[in-house]
């Protein structure tokens, strides 16, 4: 007996809505069964993964606050991988924009700096994202090195060099040693849209970028060259379309979505710069934009669920001592089912039987 | 139904190799419906049908490729089943591909054995290799890499791979559809000698007169069903076309009499270094072509066709702008899009995945080629009312037939999708049109219909350029042909006053006059 | 003197991993697969390697655990990229984003335990020759046995007839098909087996390198030795060469930092990663008239029957 594909005429519509569906109900139930081996009980562990942050009010503007980060990159990402540019190196890119950004903040600390402080750091955040991601891809394009190894090389060095920066040179003096920048002034912090509340400008910030996203892709000349030269470049090339600056187009808008992502992080959540100010959201974004299978939309509804399980996994940890690890656990068999059911979009699954032969 | 199988060979016993009922399907498509065919030994059988009636779906069942869904095959009288091209080879039927299967980046040696069973040692196998090429006057040097033999070198690995099993019966997939008629001939030789050592020999070709000449029986299959078997030699060439099609096919019409203008395409001395190693070097490239004219560039594949359209198309830039001259202009440092600006239109050999995305849309694949001058592109943003509009007039004009009104480029047939591609290329009313290989891997139906609308786009005063292995086809169509050869064009000759013996001899590098297209004026 | 020794010995240690890792990848590549997923078959490796070396006290019991969970890691790829078609670089990426998952919950339990590491060759005589004696006959098991593995490839990629088929289904495997050639199940041994290897060379880690198992403890290693086969254009010689020139420079920045230069110790830390960046573009700029990948690195395969 064997288990073959066969090829599609064409793509499946209906596959196309309900595999996401499938994907996540496959995911419960293998979660349910590593619950059991944990010695969880399933339901009421699924019920505080993903019920339990949605009666909550405060956990649901924790929601949107830890998906701003993931949604505003995931939408980059995804300009990228349609492109068939691999930028893995996202977290890289967060991590420099928030270096960038503070900068600034912390030059213009103590000092009776006006409100033109936090749009520069938002700007300085985006612009060394997207200078950041350039690496790799001129790299690519110049000479043919691996996007995906450099680009996560550079995540390492951009991580070791924050380190670098909240130990020494940028350490509050008054922060008995502990390795951080000192609270950034008022004016270098992201406003809340709610007093009192967590949530904050970043989100609209994210939404707007959600909807040019979806115009560029949907609506314009350059978002059809991008999804052009990643499914048939050859075909890209007999349409004048530049691969190269494609690639470097889609790792810079990328990098700067990223780079924002990272100092509206820092200058608003968090409040300071210091290390770990990411606990991995360059990465998960990747999950975010596979399951909102590269699509703006998709990729607001993945990012707010992933967010979920983010806010899921830091309860569960309190309320039924489950390991952080498992957050993670689950993020990777859930990217694994997105893209096993998008399999079924192009290919039909068949089982053949051996012919039997005839005496 | 005519039953040409000499009787002195039928009292010798049961066929070599016969099918009963043979099915395939795929899904609710019947590639393959109810083929009883007889191969005898001793005999050259020709398979004929045009593309898409199921000659290479026939061909892979007996091969061990494919299992088939109904059916059943004998040989030597007892029933087979084939798990795979290893038993079939074992039984002693041997397969020369019509696409090659080959290995670039591995030596003729490593090649060939990987088309063996190694049950013998890799030196002892080499030297039978060389033994068994000499034999046969297919010469090869087993140390070579795949990657830089021509395409004809090629195909002797492929022979010599098939014969080195000692074949009992031998399958060949149209094998001259990449030899010059020369090297044509040289097949021939080694077939016929094949033949009289006693082995049978099935040949799957679409050249008419060619089977005529080789082969001693012929199956016809059309739609997937076998309509007749025939003897090639008691028929024309026009009999059989009529057999493979079911009917006359519409006769191309020229028009009475056509305009030549002004010069609307101009290459001067191009020479252009290959982008890929294994590709092949420009040298000294002149053509000037006239508004009305249509002319025809023939030549085996690998000579540098690829590389010239790439330079016409601008989809390789020349360093001198007056290199390549469109509609007076020096354009060899435009762009693509800048020349399909000035009015040039381009169609590439490979349809899916380089004349289309096969993955989206007609309409997408129409803006593909527009978005620069056809209005579907305003500001920034695209006008899809504009692109599937160009998809409806693509489809009437060209009668293009699909499934609905905008579906995927790869789910159209060859021919359909040949004629969209050609149909929104020629909707765009272009002054140039540059078209590789319009034909290849198209029914004849389709065919017919993009040989006419070349015709009528020349007749209405746009210059056109055809490459084509298909020598007919540019006998039909032009008004000069020119030959490419390891990079360079011949002079362009008259195409009513060109033989095939000319053509043929310029295609295998001699050439009679050493003549080749002085350098051209500048623009 | 000595401290020549010592960092040569330090250097051969460091690099080990790193060449068990990237000669798997090579024959899943030379095959044709891309796996991106060796980070997160090799940390999955290393706790399972400790934790079966902790529960059972034996090196080896450990090592095999690191074998078959690397293995283990590497069906799931297979299942995806190689059953369902499934693009392949996405499908590397979820498997390191698993590992890194799967083997945080796995090692959880055994943070902070210790077990004795692996013994190292003691042939008297021999071991004792001042300066080469430990060095040649003073390795742990480990090391010897990344070089017979990188020789014992290379005999098969280039010496044996499953070899070249295998080099075939990388080369072009629509022809390989027509020839009869199983192309998927051949790919599939090609990644079962850089799973192992990467397994093993997670396992190496807590076991041999250093006798305890810290999460995350890979510091993207197998990120370098993806780079590393790029670097030796897929032949296994110059594997060797680039993972040892790879542990020369992780152990020289760090001898570095002891030595006072006022650089501060992040910057030597990054000095392997921005190595990795600068080797991957000069050696694609050398190979600038078309790279020496298998030809069909990286692409799906879907057989018609």
């Amino acid at each position: 007996m064997q288990f073959v594909l066969e090829k599609r005429a064409e793509r499946s519509n209906t596959i196309a809505l309900v595999s996401p569906l499938i994907a996540i109900g496959l995911t419960i139930v293998t979660m349910s069964i590593l619950f059991l081996i944990l010695g969880k009980n399933p339901i009421s562990a699924l019920i505080v993964y993903f019920v339990d942050p949605l009666i909550d009010g405060y956990s649901l503007q924790e929601i949107a606050v830890k998906a701003t980060p993931l949604v505003m990159i995931a939408i980059g990402l995804s300009l990228c991988y349609l492109a068939n540019a691999w930028n893995i190196g996202a977290e890289g890119q967060f991590l420099i924009g928030a270096v960038a950004g503070s900068w600034l903040a912390v030059k213009t600390q103590g000092t009776d700096a006006g409100h033109w402080v936090l749009p520069a750091m938002l700007l300085l955040g985006a612009v060394a994202g997207a200078l950041y991601a350039l690496i790799p891809a001129i790299c690519k394009v110049r000479f043919g090195a691996s996007e995906i190894l450099t680009s996560l090389m550079l995540v390492y060095v951009a991580d070791l060099f924050l380190d670098y920066l909240v130990r020494g040179p940028w350490r509050d003096p008054a922060g008995f040693n502990f390795p951080t920048t000192a609270e950034f002034d008022p004016v270098a912090t992201v406003p809340l849209l709610v007093e009192g509340g967590r949530l904050h400008l970043g989100a609209v910030i994210a939404l707007l970028v959600v909807a040019a996203g979806a115009v560029l892709l949907g609506r314009t000349i350059k978002g059809f060259e991008i999804r052009v030269v990643g499914a048939a470049p050859r075909a890209a090339r007999f349409g004048g379309f530049n691969a190269n600056q494609l690639v470097l187009l889609t790792f810079a808008i990328s990098g700067a979505l990223a780079g924002l992502a990272g100092i509206i992080e820092v200058a608003g959540p968090v409040g300071h710069l210091q290390p770990g100010i990411s606990p991995g959201y360059g990465f998960t974004a990747i999950i975010v934009a596979f399951l909102g299978r590269l699509n703006p939309i998709g990729i607001l509804i993945a990012g707010l669920f992933l967010a979920l399980t983010f806010i899921g996994g830091e309860q569960a940890q309190i309320a039924m001592k489950i390991p952080l690890d498992v957050t993670k656990v689950f993020q990777g068999i859930l990217l694994f089912y997105v893209l096993a059911c998008d399999s079924l979009i192009l290919y039909r699954f068949r089982l053949i039987f051996p012919s039997r032969k005839v005496a | 139904m005519l039953d040409s199988t000499p009787a002195a060979l039928r009292t010798a016993g049961t066929p070599l190799l016969q099918t009963v009922g043979l099915t395939k399907r795929y899904g609710s498509f019947l590639a393959n419906e109810k083929i009883d065919i007889e191969i005898w030994p001793q005999q050259i059988h020709a398979l004929l049908g045009e593309n898409g009636a199921g000659k290479s779906t026939l061909v892979k069942t007996i091969y061990g490729l494919i299992q088939p869904s109904e059916g059943e095959m004998r040989w030597q009288g007892e029933k087979m089943v084939l798990s795979g091209p290893s038993e079939a080879r074992a039984r002693g039927i041997g397969m020369v591909f019509q696409h090659f299967s080959l290995f670039e980046n591995l030596t003729v040696a490593e090649n060939v054995a990987l088309g063996l069973d190694g049950k013998e040692s890799f030196r002892d196998m080499s030297a039978r290799l060389e033994q068994v090429s000499n034999v046969y006057g297919l010469p090869l040097d087993p140390k070579r890499e795949v990657w830089q033999l021509s395409v004809g070198e090629r195909q002797r690995i492929e022979i010599v791979r098939a014969l080195m099993q000692d074949p009992k019966f031998l399958i060949l997939d149209e094998p001259t559809a990449v030899l010059t008629p020369q090297e044509a001939d040289q097949l021939f030789t080694v077939l016929n000698r094949l033949k009289a050592e006693g082995r049978a020999i099935l040949y799957i070709s679409h050249k008419l007169e060619e089977v005529k000449r080789l082969c001693d029986t012929a199956t016809i299959l059309r739609g997937g069903k076998k309509v007749s078997t025939c003897n090639p030699k008691a028929e024309t060439a026009a009999s059989m076309a009529r057999m493979m099609v079911g009917g006359d096919i519409k006769q191309v019409e020229a028009a009475a009499r056509r305009q030549i203008t002004v010069p609307r395409l101009v290459v001067n001395d191009l020479n252009m270094a290959p982008d890929d190693p294994h590709g092949t070097r420009l040298e000294h490239i002149s053509l000037e072509l006239k508004g009305g004219e249509i002319l025809g560039i023939a030549g085996v594949a690998g000579n540098g066709q690829d590389e010239l359209f790439a330079a016409l198309s601008g989809e390789r830039l020349a360093q001198d702008p007056g290199t390549v001259v469109i509609e007076g202009i020096a354009a060899g440092h435009l762009s693509i899009t800048q020349r399909r600006k000035l009015g040039a239109a381009f169609v590439p050999e490979e349809r899916l995945g380089h004349g289309t995305a096969p993955r989206m849309r007609l309409s997408e694949n129409a803006l593909l080629t527009g978005h620069a001058a056809s209005g579907m592109v305003q500001h920034g943003f695209v006008n899809t009312a504009a692109t599937l509009k160009t998809v409806d007039r693509a489809t009437e004009t060209f009668d293009v037939r699909k499934a609905r009104r905008d579906p995927e480029a790869a789910s159209l047939s060859g021919g359909n999708l040949q004629k969209f591609i050609v149909g929104r290329e020629i909707l765009r009313n272009p002054a140039v049109l540059v078209v590789s290989q319009p034909t290849w891997g198209v029914d004849a139906g389709a065919a017919a219909v993009i040989r006419q609308a070349l015709l009528d786009l020349a007749a209405a005063g746009a210059a056109v350029l055809v490459t084509s292995q298909d020598l007919d086809e540019l006998a039909e169509i032009t008004d000069r042909i020119a030959v490419m050869f390891h990079g360079r064009l011949s002079a362009p000759l008259a195409t009513a006053e060109a033989s095939r013996e000319t053509l043929g001899l310029l295609m295998g590098g001699s050439s009679l006059e050493q003549k080749e297209a002085p350098h051209a004026v500048r623009a | 003197m000595e401290l020549v020794e010592a960092i040569i010995l330090s250097v051969l240690a460091a690099s080990t991993p790193l060449l068990l890792a990237a000669t798997g990848e090579l024959v899943t590549e030379r095959a044709g697969v891309l796996n991106l997923g060796v980070e997160g078959m090799m940390i999955v490796g290393a706790a399972c390697g400790f934790g079966g070396a902790w529960l059972s006290g034996s090196i080896i019991i450990g090592a095999l655990c690191g074998i078959v969970a690397g293995t283990l890691l590497s069906l799931i790829f297979a299942m995806m990229a190689l059953g369902l078609a499934v693009n392949q670089v996405a499908t590397g990426l979820a498997l390191t984003i698993l590992g890194i998952g799967l083997s945080g919950l796995i090692g959880a339990g055994f943070v902070g335990e210790r077990i004795a590491p692996a013994p190292h060759l003691h042939i008297p005589g021999l071991t004792d020759i001042p300066f080469v004696g430990r060095i040649l006959f003073g390795e742990d098991g480990f090391v010897y046995l990344s070089l017979a593995l990188v020789v014992a490839v290379w005999w098969f990629l280039y010496r044996t007839r499953a070899g070249m088929v295998l080099r075939a289904c990388g080369d072009n495997h629509a022809s390989a098909h027509a020839l009869g050639y199983p192309v998927l199940r051949i790919r599939l041994y090609a990644v079962m087996f850089g799973g192992a290897c990467a397994g093993l060379a997670g396992a190496y880690l807590p076991l041999a390198y250093t006798p305890f198992f810290i999460p995350g403890m890979t510091a993207g290693r197998g990120w370098i030795a993806l780079a590393l086969t790029v670097f030796a254009s897929w032949r296994p010689g110059w594997l060797v060469i680039g993972a040892y020139l790879f542990g020369a420079v992780t152990i020289l920045q760090l001898h570095a930092q002891g030595w006072g230069i006022g650089i501060p110790s992040q910057f030597m830390s990054s000095l392997p990663y921005l190595a990795t960046v600068i080797v991957l573009v000069l050696i694609s700029r050398a190979r600038t008239g078309g790279s020496t990948a298998p030809a069909a690195l990286g692409t799906t395969f879907v057989p018609d029957r």
